[in-house]
């Protein structure tokens, strides 16, 4: 109970930051940027922290959606939300694809799997027509969403935030339902729970396809708050980077995707422009270092440390 | 001219001598991944990162040190097997317990610390190396004109690969080994090395990578990029033959590096994916993979 207390006391006082935040002269696109990879990051966290499936190809419903939104807003001309609402139907479906072919095999075989599904993905995103190819979709208009008009940046902050609390209460309801303890119990043990009497590979197949389905919100708000669509979405080192956020914070805990994607993309704005391919080197290194020392990450590591006293 | 299903035949034996190349490339690089998971347990996501290296120690020891392609062959796998065991040492060893995915994504970080380095040093564009003079020029044998190189680097990988399975399933060794991976404390206890022997797996593993780099050097750009790309391919290689049979990777890897040159020739803006269509179609029909058991 305490410990519930405690929680929803440090909810709180992180939902009272990020709403102070644009007064307190903090870069509004850069916090953009951080919440749109933070809620990759808790959808992708959905499926390894709590699924126990490690996906190597979640570029491929982040980019994608990315994708379908930036060509609904421009050549097509839909409406914001109509382009939210086709990226994220685009990302779902492209997972229940992927999903029914990867959940076939499982551990190491799923990632390699995922990781070459999205490797064609992004395959035909290169050489399809509506993703303008090498240069990407440019200069995609924000429009607006029920009369607020997105063009600012403040507005489109506050829709930002929105989506990503939106998000994460809906994690955190989903893991605590009966359907998340079932998830649960196959990750554990995923025999037992089949004789038990669960369909695992229903279960598996619904929660691949929720998260790739947030994977695509992600990424359509991404392409709205930066205004452009390129390949470097879907690409494998995107998918390795979602990767890395989750198990830099905490795989399997709530809040630590949306620590662990302000560490990277903190430490990649500040980083990019002063060390050039020395980034990569860093993200390297602090990968290793994740598995090596603390593979629980971040938040797991203090969390443990609260238990322990 | 003949013609086959409308295309010169010339076009369709060329685009074929190409994609058996490619194929001997996926060949030694699956070859390399199934013993290396056969007795870690690691899927190595670092195996194209030690393919990239290869090609630049190459490309490195002909600028700097005057070394010429011939003693590449053999310093340059053997730099990046060291390197190898000191990275099992190090690193890897502390796996042992813990999910196999910890190894993927460690030896994913490691390709990643090994492209920035690289890129840092060299520049990320391309650089060339050339043909040894003695594999330079064609032979025309009647029906096509065959590029030395090529066909040197057709027999000098399945060689490789042969021999690799040969020492793995007709030698004392290979079944010593065989056995380590179904049993390491049971081959421990008959007084046999096995951490040093998973050292050295690991080291043979990683230079056949680099031995792949050294003969793709004067055939494509030398690039910090080259080996993330192959890698993924690769898997899905290894996805589609099961990556139980060490044989099942060297024929899956020829194969489909054939279908896929043949994919040029006719519906070329699909030759890319072709491999990730065929793994999604085999993980319908035949779940563990080609060749792979149960």
């Amino acid at each position: 109970m305490e410990h519930t207390r405690q929680r929803q006391l440090l909810y709180l006082a992180l939902l009272v930051m990020g709403l102070i935040a644009p007064w307190l002269g903090v870069y509004t696109v850069y916090l953009m940027t951080l919440y749109c990879f933070a809620i990759f990051a808790c959808a992708f966290n959905l499926l390894l922290g709590f699924g126990g499936m490690l996906s190597f190809g979640h570029a491929a419903f982040f980019g994608l959606s990315s994708y379908v939104t930036g060509w609904l807003m421009t050549s097509q001309g839909y409406s914001t939300l109509t382009s939210i609402l086709g990226g994220v139907a685009a990302a779902s479906l492209l997972g229940l694809v992927f999903g029914f072919i990867a959940i076939r095999r499982s551990g190491i075989y799923f990632a390699m799997i995922t990781m070459a599904l999205a490797q064609l993905v992004y395959f035909v995103c290169l050489q399809a027509s509506f993703t303008g190819g090498e240069n990407g979709l440019q200069g995609v208009p924000r429009g607006s969403i029920l009369g607020l008009d997105l063009s600012q940046d403040t507005a489109m902050y506050y829709v930002v935030l929105f989506s990503l609390c939106a998000v994460f209460l809906w994690i955190q309801r989903v893991i605590e339902s009966p359907f998340g303890q079932v998830l649960k119990a196959i990750r554990e043990n995923e025999v037992r729970a089949e004789s038990l009497g669960y369909f695992v590979n229903t279960h598996k197949l619904i929660v691949f396809v929720m998260s790739a389905g947030l994977a695509g919100f992600a990424g359509s708000l991404k392409c709205l708050v930066l205004s452009f669509a390129t390949l470097s979405d879907v690409l494998q080192s995107t998918s390795g980077e979602v990767i890395l956020m989750t198990m830099l914070g905490g795989a399997g805990t709530l809040l630590g995707p949306v620590v662990g994607s302000a560490v990277v993309v903190t430490l990649q704005n500040t980083l990019a422009d002063k060390v050039g391919s020395w980034v990569n080197v860093i993200i390297g290194s602090i990968f290793v270092l994740c598995v090596l020392a603390f593979r629980k990450g971040i938040v797991g590591e203090i969390m443990a440390l609260l238990k322990r006293q | 001219m003949t013609e086959l299903l409308g295309f010169p035949i010339q076009v369709i034996l060329g685009q074929l001598l190409l994609g058996l190349v490619n194929g001997c490339f996926y060949a030694m690089l699956s070859l390399g991944l199934a013993v290396i998971f056969g007795l870690l347990g690691v899927v190595n996501f670092a195996h194209g990162a030690f393919y990239m290296l290869g090609a630049y120690g190459t490309w490195a020891l002909l600028n700097y040190l005057g070394i010429g392609y011939w003693g590449a062959l053999a310093l340059s796998p053997l730099g990046v097997g060291i390197l190898g065991i000191v990275l099992e040492r190090t690193m890897l060893k502390r796996l042992t317990q813990v999910d196999p995915l910890y190894g993927l994504l460690l030896t994913f970080g490691l390709s990643l610390i090994a492209e920035g380095f690289i890129r840092e040093a060299f520049g990320a564009s391309g650089q060339t190396y050339p043909v040894p003079e003695l594999l330079q020029g064609a032979v025309n044998v009647g029906f096509m004109i065959l590029p030395i190189y090529r066909v040197w680097v057709i027999v000098a990988s399945l060689m490789v690969c042969l021999i690799t399975w040969f020492v793995l399933e007709r030698t004392r060794l290979g079944s010593t080994l065989r056995a380590a991976t179904e049993n390491p404390k049971l081959v421990q206890a008959f007084g046999i090395n096995v951490p040093r022997m998973v050292s050295l797996t690991y080291a043979a593993g990683v230079a056949l990578a680099a031995f792949a780099g050294v003969l793709s050097a004067p055939i494509i750009q030398v690039s910090p990029l080259m080996g993330s790309s192959l890698v993924i391919v690769v898997f899905a290689v290894v996805v589609i033959g099961g990556m139980g049979s060490i044989m099942g990777a060297i024929l899956s890897g020829l194969m489909l590096g054939v279908i896929e040159g043949f994919t040029k020739v006719l519906y070329p803006e699909a030759s890319n994916i072709v491999v990730f269509l065929i793994m999604a179609i085999v993980l319908c029909w035949r779940p563990n993979g080609l060749f792979g058991k149960g």
